[in-house]
């Protein structure tokens, strides 16, 4: 199908080849409509593979030690939201659990379902299905947030304690780093021309 | 290799929805408009040329996310014990707090993303809805732009959420010091929330559409 319609404005545009790297802007609204991408899945996969490892580091490591006087605290990120929810902000723990952890996560492995198979050339089962799941949440997944969040609480409590960045600091910086370039990498209608959905 | 403005079909602006035509609003595929609701044939989303009850439904959470703006400012987001003594923190009091100790930037990173991103989110959607309902002309393009900074901005009033995870998780020092999480961190929450939802209910093409009636005389 050699036309598309803009999805800000509805505008319907006849699609011409674009070489990779170049972009198709709406011509009313200037939406970007095709922005294809040089080796966009092998790129992506590496990536992924990548994150994978910093959220496993990022997870299960100390992310701050705080020392005031004698105690030593140290908090993976589980500690916070676990004592969030002793302290019955159930709601607020499960937005941060949910935003922090469970979206990256599913990010990171919706990705491998659907990019190890492309990378062998087969079309993985229920792709368009597991690909919208992974639209939906893009916009949840904040750990840039989380992130600023983090230097935000050391300025906080610099002055109370000494603060000792942990390992799953810095995996945390690179995840993010890792999440922003998979986003340029993957061309989404690559994948979604992947379907073949006029049998 | 730079951007590559596509010219449209006619001189006359031509749109899906007057070609007969439906883009999926997931997978962005053209189709021609089905007579009964229908999905997808490429990805299975339901197709529908404009987000349905796009209007009614983004009006009524930008008034939810309004109204929980207000607790969210005025109650205490965290409560600090510290050998006996319990202060209790809001939004802005933290804001003044990096003030008087001299961190003015992080004064004003809590304050753009917690205080003034939230309010002008939703006095962008409003005015968005407002613009769209009376079927104004007034610089699609701009206000086009205006929906994507809307889209772009939310996430980060998380920020204060996080910090009272972060606070919270560290500072739990038995009776030296203690830091809770307060009520308006809920509410705070629900903002944050609920703005994300009315942007993403708000339909973009309703801009463009108040000007195409007008130019069929429709209206
Ligand atoms: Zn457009
Ligand atoms: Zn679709």
């Amino acid at each position: 199908m050699p036309y598309i319609a803009c999805h800000e404005c509805d505008l319907v545009h006849r699609l011409d080849e674009i070489p990779p790297g170049g972009a198709a802007r709406c011509a009313r609204c200037g939406a970007s409509l095709r922005r294809p991408k040089r080796d966009s899945i092998n790129r992506t996969l590496a990536l992924t593979m990548a994150g994978v490892i910093l959220f496993l580091v990022a997870n299960t490591n100390p992310f701050l030690g705080f020392r005031i006087g004698v105690q030593v605290r140290e908090t993976i990120l589980a500690t916070g939201i676990y004592q969030l929810f002793q302290q019955d902000m159930k709601i607020i723990a499960t937005l941060v659990l949910f935003t922090v952890v469970i979206v990256p996560a599913i990010h990171l492995l919706s990705m491998l379902y659907i990019l190890v198979p492309l990378q062998l050339n087969l079309v993985p089962r229920h792709l368009a299905r597991v690909f919208r799941l992974y639209m939906f949440l893009k916009p949840w997944g904040m750990m840039e947030v989380f992130m600023l969040g983090i230097l935000v609480s050391i300025v906080k409590l610099v002055k109370m304690a000494t603060i000792i960045p942990g390992v799953a600091l810095y995996a945390f910086l690179a995840l993010i780093f890792v999440l922003a370039a998979m986003a340029v990498t993957l061309d989404d209608h690559l994948i979604w021309e992947q379907i073949d959905y006029r049998r | 290799m730079g951007t590559d403005r596509l010219s449209p079909l006619t001189d006359q602006d031509r749109t899906a929805r007057r070609m007969g035509m439906v883009a999926c609003h997931h997978c962005h595929l053209l189709c021609r408009q089905p007579p009964a609701p229908a999905d997808c044939p490429r990805c299975g989303a339901p197709l529908h040329s404009r987000k349905p009850n796009s209007i009614a439904r983004a009006w009524a959470l930008v008034l939810a996310a309004a109204v929980f703006y207000i607790p969210a400012n005025l109650l205490p987001i965290t409560h600090t014990t510290s050998l006996g003594a319990v202060q209790s923190d809001t939004i802005m009091s933290g804001v003044i707090y990096f003030i008087h100790s001299g961190s003015w930037p992080i004064a004003l990173v809590i304050f753009v993303a917690s205080v003034f991103v939230p309010l002008l989110k939703l006095l962008i959607l409003s005015f968005l809805l407002i613009s769209v309902q009376r079927r104004s002309r007034w610089r699609p393009a701009e206000r086009t732009r205006l929906y994507r900074i809307t889209e772009a901005i939310g996430r980060w009033s998380m920020l204060d959420i996080y910090v009272v995870t972060i606070l919270v998780a560290l500072v739990h020092l038995g009776a030296l010091a203690n830091i809770a999480a307060g009520p308006g961190a809920l509410f705070f929450a629900a903002v944050v929330v609920v703005t994300m939802f009315a942007a993403e209910a708000f339909d973009p093409r309703l801009i463009w559409d108040g000007m195409e009636d007008r130019d069929d005389g429709k209206h």
